[in-house]
């Protein structure tokens, strides 16, 4: 059956690919040549689009009720059979109805375990839930499978279990899924999946003569699982009514192919981040084959993308309550990238970009999916404002460079997670957390030990002596402390992913990738702004040390004034810029499992409320226990000169070594003067203005703090209210308390 | 720096300075002898200046780097900036120090079609300073607007107004005992600037802050209204609802807030005011 299937399509005559420019990519996967040498790029504006149909709203609502008694519950139901691809029954929304079809359960909104993480953590998110562990399962994965979780802890060593738990290196996947990968789930759609299971034998026979090395045998066991994987998913499709063994031939069955791609990934795997890629212009080319052979109307065309993101509206995974306090409001990061400009010039802008982005009008704002606009000043001036205007009206979309990713990922990357760039099917990442830079350098002034405990856990160094704190001094001694960092950091992560891909390896995403793919380690860096501004403090002001009865340094005393990360001024900005490159260059150090490359990102997502909650008070005035400022973001109304400042300070990081992502948030009080076209206009300019200095990323939340206030009082009333932090978005009202408050105590800008 | 800053002009922290002058100045509310005498022309002259602020949208057309010069003679009800009546509110700033940070953004505000603008205070006290920036400024192709009230509006020649692209000329109140009651100083030199704008073709756009039984009485929005339509070079009017985001401002300077309890506009009177332009042809914001 494969090998018929494959000769047809050397052939170059199926059924399938009519009317579809030949190419290379007929005979061996290659999805990028494939969408170059058939996408159609759209220049024009939004007038095109169409409102969402009563069918479309009818399977929506449908939804409401159970999004408000999960809202209220915190989950809506749970299925205690552990999740694979084939676990469940199909299951529907509306079954009559619905135009694609899937869901990670029987039913909506239903959450599946995934204990090939680590049974601890499942039992732990049930019983918060009010549901009992399921006792014979409670038995298979302790006494007869391993896990994830027992296998990390079974390989870290002292150091690390400290450093952990101090809350110097925090938030790592040793406890949940790693995510971060993209399968190219386009595949599944162009080729059918027996083409990809051939061409997964052809890569496993490629092997046959490779002697038998750890490397080797691991690669060829992988291979099997991901083949496996392969013949599941073709299961799953059979068992909804599908046969997805040979390639889509229409618009509705391309959506379906890729969507059940996307959801044997979300069956088998509770990553941290599940990213669905850059799907739009593939689509597109089936909707404008479908459309110019008059199979399909406009309408139907934007039912289609409406219906998928239905359903990626309604992806959710069962999470303890610690990963919610990281990671608050339920996130998955169903990243949909949105745009950019091709290497040959032309944009990536479709009308399908367009669609994907009418469903936040269509219905109504959300979350999910993460939709990113990739900008350049170059994208068409039409797609550009629809973009801001749909920002204006939602605070759903966030934006990335475009210029600044195309040279290192390619035009065929998307974004894991947040910001987080890999070219699709080639490149994937061991998902690294991020440590803690403020403790790092209270620890450089007390010789190791913490802040708040008083125990040593990093080196036992001399602390720092002396009436007033000095920079140099300081400097010299977070050198060292960095280093520490560094080599623990990697440390721990080597053991996460070895045990990661050992115990809970993603064989359906990794099927959907080629064999031989990138591996980046990626590392991040947490309070970038306040070490900065501490360290700017040190050299600008005088800074004295207040020690307790320990001989601890655990509070400051600020004389003067001093130079503040994010207002465009080279005294603060240069330390940043010192700080990220430092921390870098020592990461890279230290060798990493499997020949990953070493990146790093500047980035928190929600998790700046925790970490600011287990460090001590910092020498730029911030108090202990408060809230860091997120991502790349300056520090909480220490950016006193405007959003343009701020935004040109952020922009100075250096990309290339911080290529795993430098987040931003801005909020903006929509401005009542000027006429709808001028405030877009100006909304467009300023993207223009930042990328063109070398920003990366920016979230733009257009919002009143009246508004977030009056939603606190009455959530009720703000079902939708959407609210881009840190890499994502959220239900505004699905926050932790604090996470609310640190979100309205940031500055907002009266302008921009 | 001890306690945080905020980014909201509507909350600058007053300056150290500006608290101590408050102290030794008997009467805040006075305008003080320093507060209106001309700066001296030096080579690199030195002005007064309260903040900066960058990427702003309500001070003219694109992002704007808008800095706020201090010393003003006006004494609003509804001001919220009190912090920058005097002079010695603001940090000495010489221009070439201000053309610096300024140069920082040429080619983001240009390539926002924004430019720069000098707001206050009353920009217009410190008349050398505000010329030599925009000078400077156009010399890097940036457009220039000043935030003002006319008041002291024939201090410039007509050869100086050609440097300043737009005016953004708040006319406080139409009716002439309204407008003092409002600012503490005559209306009459307000309109004479603005018809000397006019006869100039000076683009201007006009600002009119709507407070709720202050100055939204229905006649004293039509004089304004008459007084718009007359101005051939007037491009739009913006009209600004009260807002209590300067109360803090006015109980930090230990000041009493004639406003303090008065609710911004609704949404309905905000409505009105517009359609009372409007109906003269006006292009209302």
């Amino acid at each position: 059956m494969a090998t018929k299937t494959k000769t047809a399509m050397e052939q170059g005559d199926i059924a399938a690919w009519a009317g579809f420019a030949p190419g290379s990519w007929q005979t061996r996967v290659n999805l990028r040549e494939f969408i170059q040498r058939n996408y159609t790029p759209y220049e024009g504006d939004g007038a095109f689009l169409q409102g969402a149909t009563d069918r479309t709203l009818g399977i929506w609502k449908t939804l409401q009720p159970l999004l408000v008694q999960e809202r209220e519950k915190g989950i809506l139901d749970v299925s205690q059979v552990p999740s694979g691809i084939l676990a469940h029954p199909p299951g529907y929304i509306d079954k009559e109805n619905e135009l694609i079809v899937g869901l990670q359960t029987d039913a909506p909104l239903k959450r599946a375990i995934m204990p090939f993480g680590g049974w601890r953590v499942v039992a732990a998110s049930l019983e918060s839930y009010g549901y009992e562990p399921d006792p014979a399962l409670g038995e298979i994965f302790t006494k007869y499978r391993k896990t994830h979780n027992d296998g990390v802890f079974d390989a870290y060593t002292p150091d690390i279990r400290k450093a952990r738990s101090s809350g110097i290196v925090t938030g790592l996947p040793d406890a949940y899924g790693r995510g971060r990968i993209i399968g190219d789930y386009r595949r599944v759609a162009l080729y059918g999946v027996d083409f990809l299971i051939s061409d997964k034998e052809r890569e496993r026979h490629e092997m046959d003569h490779r002697h038998s090395t750890e490397e080797v045998i691991r690669l060829r066991e992988e291979l099997a699982e991901q083949i496996r994987s392969l013949k599941e998913l073709k299961e799953m499709a059979k068992n909804y009514g599908y046969d997805i063994s040979v390639p889509a031939v229409t618009a509705r069955e391309a959506v379906q192919w890729t969507y059940f791609g996307y959801l044997a990934a979300i069956k088998q795997q509770n990553g941290a981040a599940m990213s669905a890629g850059r799907l739009s212009t593939f689509w597109d080319i089936y909707i404008e084959r479908d459309l110019r052979a008059g199979k399909l109307t406009e309408q139907q065309a934007q039912e289609l993308i409406d219906d998928v993101v239905i359903k990626w509206r309604v992806v959710r995974f069962l999470r303890a309550p610690e990963y919610n306090q990281l990671f608050s409001g339920d996130p998955v990061w169903v990243t949909e990238v949105l745009g950019g400009m091709g290497e040959d010039g032309r944009t990536l802008v479709t009308k399908s970009a367009f669609r994907m982005l009418n469903t936040l009008h269509n219905l109504g704002p959300a979350p999910e999916p993460n939709l990113t606009v990739f900008w350049s000043p170059r994208l068409p001036e039409g797609f550009k404002a629809f973009a801001i205007k749909t920002s204006i009206d939602t605070s759903s979309i966030q934006y990335e460079s475009d210029d600044l990713m195309r040279p290192k990922f390619g035009d065929d990357c998307a974004i894991a997670c947040c910001v987080s760039a890999m070219r699709v099917g080639k490149q994937m990442q061991f998902f690294g957390a991020r440590v803690n830079l403020p403790k790092t350098m209270l620890y450089a002034l007390n010789g190791g030990r913490d802040e708040v405990s008083g125990e040593q856990i990093g080196p036992k160094l001399a602390p720092v002596t002396g009436e007033t704190l000095n920079y140099e001094e300081v400097m010299d001694r977070l050198d060292p402390m960095m280093d520490w960092l560094a080599m623990t950091y990697v440390n721990a992560l080597n053991c996460i992913h070895y045990m990661h891909d050992k115990y809970c390896y993603e064989a359906i995403e990794m099927a959907l990738h080629d064999r031989d793919v990138l591996r980046t380690l990626a590392c991040g860096i947490a309070g970038l702004s306040h070490a900065t501004d501490s360290l700017s403090a040190i050299k600008y002001a005088k800074v004295k040390p207040v020690r307790d009865t320990r001989g601890l340094v655990v509070d400051f005393q600020i004389d003067g004034e001093f130079p503040c990360f994010g207002n465009n001024d080279d005294r603060a900005d240069d330390i940043a810029k010192k700080l990220v490159s430092t921390m870098m260059n020592k990461i890279r150090m230290y060798p990493s499992y499997r020949g990953a490359v070493h990146t790093q990102s500047v980035l928190t997502i929600t998790s700046n409320v925790v970490y600011g909650k287990a460090t001590g008070n910092t020498p730029d005035g911030r108090k202990k226990g408060e809230p860091f400022a997120p991502g790349a973001n300056p520090s909480n109304g220490r950016d006193t000169h405007g959003a343009l400042a701020a935004l040109m300070s952020v922009a100075k990081i250096p990309y290339d070594d911080a290529e795993d992502g430098i987040s931003l948030t801005l909020s903006v009080v929509p401005s009542a003067l000027g006429s709808q076209q001028e405030q877009i206009e100006r909304g467009v300019n300023a993207l223009d203005a930042y990328f063109s200095s070398g920003g990366f990323h920016v979230n733009i939340n257009v919002l009143n703090r009246e508004t977030l206030q009056d939603a606190m009082k009455h959530p009720e009333k703000y079902p939708q209210l959407t609210i881009r932090v840190s890499g994502y978005a959220v239900n505004f009202v699905r926050l932790t308390r604090e996470q609310q408050l640190d979100v309205i105590n940031r500055t907002f800008h009266g302008s921009l | 720096m001890t306690g945080p800053r905020t980014g909201s002009r509507y909350e600058l922290q007053i300056s150290r300075q500006g608290a101590a002058g408050r102290k030794a100045a008997g009467d805040y509310y006075a305008v003080h002898p320093g507060d209106v005498e001309e700066i001296k022309e030096e080579e690199d002259l030195t002005g007064y200046v309260h903040s900066y602020e960058v990427g702003s949208t309500v001070d003219g057309p694109g992002l704007r780097f808008v800095a706020f010069l201090t010393g003003c003679l006006l004494r609003c009800q509804y001001c919220h900036n009190p912090d920058t009546w005097h002079k010695h509110n603001g940090r000495p700033v010489t221009v070439s120090r201000a053309m610096q940070e300024i140069a920082k953004y040429a080619q983001v505000l240009k390539i926002s079609k924004g430019g720069v603008t000098l707001s206050g205070g009353e920009p217009m006290v410190q008349r050398p300073f505000v010329l030599r920036i925009f000078r400077r400024c156009k010399e890097l192709g940036l457009h220039t607007c000043i935030d003002t009230s006319g008041r002291l509006g024939d201090r410039f020649s007509d050869q100086e107004l050609m440097d300043i692209d737009l005016n953004l000329l708040d006319i406080k109140s139409g009716d002439p005992e309204t407008y003092e009651k409002v600012t503490h100083q005559p209306l009459q030199p307000t309109l004479d600037y603005a018809r000397r704008l006019s006869e100039l073709q000076r683009p201007m756009w006009v600002r009119f802050v709507l407070v709720p039984g202050l100055t939204d009485a229905w006649d004293n929005v039509e004089k304004v209204a008459d007084i718009c339509a007359g101005l051939v070079s007037l491009q739009r009017v913006e009209i600004l609802r009260f807002h209590q985001m300067g109360k803090t401002k006015w109980q930090k300077l230990g000041l009493d807030y004639p406003l303090a309890s008065v609710d911004p506009p609704t949404a309905e009177l905000s409505e009105r005011v517009r359609a009372q332009f409007r109906s003269r042809g006006l292009t209302v914001y």
